[in-house]
C-alpha cells in the first residue's frame, strides 16, 4: 500500500493549545483571574458612573446620568434653557492630550537613538546597557518625582549650577510649570520607549542597510525607507506604552505642575479625594479615558494584524 | 584592448589582528564573468564588500573604469550587489523592492514602475509584482534580488554565493540562467562561490585565492588542466598529488622520475630540480596489466559513483592513487587485491611549482 498522506480534514501542523477545547476546571483559573482583576473592577466603575453621588462621597444606588451631563453639558439637560457643550473637562482631556502627545514625542526622539546605540554594542555589553536603562526602576516612582521637585526648585542645585555658571542672574522657575510636568513624564516613561524599539533594532537585519546604501540610498534616506520601517512595531509599541499612562498619570502633574497643568489623573484623582468627592463622576471620567484608550489599542491592533499579513 | 572594468592593487585588509586579504592584485575585463573561487574564510567575501564600498580598504587601490573608488560611499558606487541571503526589504512589495534603485535615481513613479516591470519579466516573475517577500520561495526571492540589483543597469554586479541557499536543481538551472543573462546585458560579473563546479561552468576567468592570496587567475581550463601549485591542483577537481624527483632542467622540460622509477619528461621552471609533487588526474590514468604502463599499483577498493567507478590502488611506495573508470557496464575489472600496471596519458601528469 502507498504511504498514506494526511487524512483529509486532519489537522495541518503542531496543534495550538488553544485550538483544543479544554475541559473546565483548567479554564477556571484564568476565568477567576480574568473575572477578578479585569471584568469585576470595569464593571464597578462602568456601573458607578451611572449612579448618583452621595454626601460625602460615596454613592446612592439610584440611576443617573447626572456625572455624563457635568463632563460634557453646561446647564444641565433638563433646565429651561437650551443645553451647550461644557467646555471645562474637554479642556482639561485635550490639555492631558497634548501633554502625553509631547511627552511621547520627546521620549521618541531621545529613546530611539538610545534604543540604537544599545543594540549596536557588541553582544554581550548589549545586556549590560539595556539592564542600566532599568535601574532607575527600582525605586518607586513617587519617590523619584518628589526628588525631580528638590532638583528643580528654586532654591535646587540646578539653578543654583545656571546661577554659578553665570547664565542666569535669578532662579529660573521650573516647578510648577508644563515644562517640570514634561519633565516628570518623559523621566517616568522612557524605557517604555528604549526597550521596545532596543528589542526591534536588535532583530532588525543590517544587510538590509547595505542593501539600502548599495542600491544608492545615503544614511538618512535609508533610515527614512527601510530602517523606520522595518522597526516599526517596536516604535509603535514604545509610544503607545508611554502615551497610555502619560495620559492617566497625576503624580508628575500634581508633584510638578503648576495650576494651569490639571490633568485627566489629577482630575480623577481629585473626585476620590476627601468629603468633596464626586464618585459617579470620577468614574464617569475614567470611563472616558478608558474609551479613548481603547480606541487607540483598537488602531494599533489593525496595525499589527496588517503588519502579520505583509 | 578593452578597458579594465574593475582593478584592485595590493589590496590589504586587516579586521583587528585578522588579516582578511594580504595583497590581492587583479585586473577584472569589461564584459566579463569573473568569479572568486576559495574555501571558506579564504577572503572572497572581504574582497565584494571591498569593491562595493561596505568595507574600507587598510591599503591598496581600488579603481572603477579607470577611477579611484577607495573612497566613495557604497550609495555613490555605480556597482550593485545580489547578497548571499538575498537582503529584500521586508516591508515593500516584490515591485517596490526592484524599483528601489530607480527610485534612489530619481526615476519618476510611472517609468520606474514600467522598469521595475520589466526587470521581473527578465526573471520570469512578471505575476508576483504585488507579493511581499515571505511570500515567495528561496528561488523566486533570489529572483527578485537579482532583478532589483540588475535594475538601475549597473556596469558591474557583484554576487555573494547567490546560489548556496538553492537546492542542487534549482542551482544548475540558474546558473545556466545568470550565464545567459550576463552574456545578454554585457554586464560584468564579480561572482563568490566555493563550488568549483559552479566556477568551472559559468565563468570566463576564474580567480582562486586562499587565506587571503590570490592564488592562480585564468580561463576554466587553465585552472583546470594547468594548476600552478598543490592548492589550486587540489582544490579544483579531484588529483592525485604524487611526489616525485626532478632532474636538472634544460629546454623548459626536466627529467621527473615516479616513485617506482619511471621517468617522464615534464614541462619544468629552471631551478626546480628536487623534491616536488606533479598532479596527475584521476580521468587521465587508464588501467593496464601488471607490469604495463609507467606506474605500478595494488588494487584497494572500488567505489561506485553512478556514471562512473573510482578505483583506489597503493603504489609501491605507499602512496594512495584514485582511478577514474567510466562505468560502461563491463565486469573486466580487477579484483581487490590484484596487481595492477598503469598508463599515464598525453598531458596527465603536471609538474607544481611547490
Ligand atoms: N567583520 C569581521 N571582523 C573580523 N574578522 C572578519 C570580519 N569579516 C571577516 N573576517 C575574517 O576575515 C576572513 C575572510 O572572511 P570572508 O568573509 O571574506 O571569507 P569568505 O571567503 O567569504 O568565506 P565564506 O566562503 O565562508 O563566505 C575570515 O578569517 C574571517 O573570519
Ligand atoms: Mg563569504
Amino acid at each position: 500500500m502507498a504511504a498514506a498522506g494526511p487524512a483529509p480534514g486532519a489537522a495541518r501542523g503542531p496543534a495550538v493549545p488553544g485550538d483544543r477545547p479544554l475541559t473546565l476546571p483548567l479554564l477556571l483559573p484564568a476565568w477567576a483571574v480574568i473575572g477578578v482583576f479585569l471584568v469585576v473592577p470595569v464593571g464597578l466603575m462602568v456601573v458607578y458612573s451611572f449612579l448618583t453621588q452621595g454626601f460625602r462621597g460615596g454613592v446612592i444606588w439610584e440611576f443617573s446620568l447626572a456625572a455624563y451631563d457635568r463632563f460634557f453639558l453646561d446647564r444641565g439637560l433638563f433646565g429651561d434653557e437650551p443645553p451647550r457643550l461644557e467646555w471645562t473637562y474637554i479642556a482639561v482631556f485635550w490639555r492631558s492630550l497634548w501633554q502625553a502627545g509631547l511627552a511621547t514625542l520627546t521620549c521618541l526622539i531621545v529613546g530611539f537613538p538610545t534604543a540604537w546605540f544599545i543594540a549596536t554594542r557588541p553582544a554581550r555589553s548589549r545586556t549590560a546597557w539595556a539592564f542600566l536603562i532599568t535601574v532607575p526602576y527600582w525605586v518607586n516612582l513617587l519617590i523619584r518625582t518628589v526628588s525631580l521637585r528638590f532638583l528643580i526648585r528654586d532654591q535646587g542645585p540646578v539653578n543654583q549650577a545656571l546661577i554659578a555658571l553665570g547664565l542666569t542672574d535669578a532662579p529660573i522657575q521650573m516647578l510648577n510649570t508644563d515644562f517640570a510636568v514634561q519633565l516628570g513624564l518623559f523621566y517616568s516613561y522612557l524605557p517604555f520607549m528604549v526597550l521596545p524599539i532596543y528589542a526591534a533594532v536588535e532583530r532588525y537585519d543590517f544587510a538590509l542597510s547595505e542593501a539600502a546604501a548599495d542600491l544608492g540610498a545615503s544614511r538618512w534616506v535609508a533610515l527614512r525607507e527601510v530602517v523606520i520601517p522595518s522597526v516599526r512595531p517596536g516604535i509603535v509599541a514604545g509610544c503607545l506604552l508611554v502615551f497610555i499612562p502619560s495620559l492617566g498619570a497625576f503624580l508628575a502633574p500634581d508633584l510638578l505642575g503648576g495650576a494651569k497643568t490639571y490633568m485627566i489623573g489629577s482630575l480623577i484623582e481629585d473626585q476620590f479625594k476627601g468629603s468633596l468627592g464626586n464618585w459617579p463622576f470620577g468614574a464617569a471620567v475614567s470611563v472616558i479615558l478608558l474609551s479613548m484608550v481603547l480606541v487607540a489599542l483598537l488602531f494599533y491592533a489593525r496595525n499589527q494584524a496588517r503588519e502579520g499579513r505583509a | 584592448m578593452a578597458e579594465a572594468a574593475v582593478v584592485v592593487r595590493d589590496a590589504v585588509k586587516l579586521y583587528g589582528g585578522v588579516v582578511a586579504l594580504d595583497g590581492v592584485s587583479l585586473s577584472i575585463r569589461d564584459n566579463e564573468f569573473f568569479t572568486l573561487l576559495g574555501p571558506s574564510g579564504c577572503g572572497k567575501t572581504t574582497l565584494l564588500r571591498l569593491i562595493a564600498g561596505f568595507e574600507r580598504l587598510t591599503s591598496g587601490a581600488i579603481a572603477l573604469h579607470g577611477q579611484d573608488i577607495a573612497d566613495l560611499p557604497p550609495d555613490r558606487r555605480p556597482v550593485n550587489t545580489v547578497f548571499q541571503h538575498y537582503a529584500l526589504f521586508p516591508h515593500m512589495t516584490v515591485l517596490d523592492n526592484v524599483a528601489f534603485g530607480l527610485k534612489m535615481r530619481g526615476v519618476g513613479l510611472a517609468e520606474r514602475r514600467r522598469r521595475a516591470g520589466e526587470m521581473l519579466e527578465m526573471v520570469h516573475l512578471s505575476g508576483f509584482a504585488g507579493r511581499f517577500p515571505a511570500q515567495l520561495s528561496g528561488g523566486q526571492q533570489q529572483r527578485v534580488a537579482l532583478a532589483r540589483a540588475l535594475a538601475p543597469g549597473p556596469r558591474v554586479l557583484l554576487l555573494d554565493e547567490p546560489l548556496s541557499a538553492l537546492d542542487l536543481k534549482l542551482r544548475q538551472a540558474m546558473r545556466v540562467e545568470l550565464k545567459t543573462l550576463q552574456e545578454e546585458t554585457g554586464i560584468t560579473f564579480i561572482f563568490v562561490t566555493h563550488d568549483q563546479e559552479e566556477a568551472l561552468t559559468m565563468s570566463d576567468r576564474i580567480a582562486v585565492m586562499s587565506a587571503g592570496r590570490l592564488q592562480q587567475v585564468g580561463a576554466p581550463r587553465e585552472i583546470y588542466e594547468e594548476p600552478v601549485n598543490r592548492f589550486v591542483a587540489d582544490f579544483i577537481g579531484e588529483t592525485n598529488l604524487v611526489p616525485v624527483e626532478v632532474g636538472a632542467v634544460a629546454g623548459g622540460l626536466a627529467p621527473v622520475a615516479l616513485p617506482g622509477g619511471a621517468v617522464l619528461q615534464l614541462a619544468a621552471a629552471p631551478g626546480s630540480e628536487g623534491r616536488h609533487h606533479v598532479s596527475i588526474r584521476p580521468e587521465r590514468l587508464r588501467l593496464a596489466p601488471s607490469g604495463a604502463g609507467q606506474l605500478s599499483a595494488r588494487v584497494e577498493r572500488i567505489i561506485y559513483k553512478g556514471t562512473d567507478l573510482q578505483l583506489v590502488a597503493r603504489m609501491a611506495g605507499g602512496g594512495e592513487l584514485h582511478v577514474r573508470i567510466q562505468n560502461t557496464a563491463r565486469a573486466d575489472l580487477p579484483p581487490p587485491g590484484a596487481e595492477v600496471g598503469l598508463v599515464l596519458g598525453e598531458g596527465a601528469a603536471r609538474l607544481l611549482a611547490d
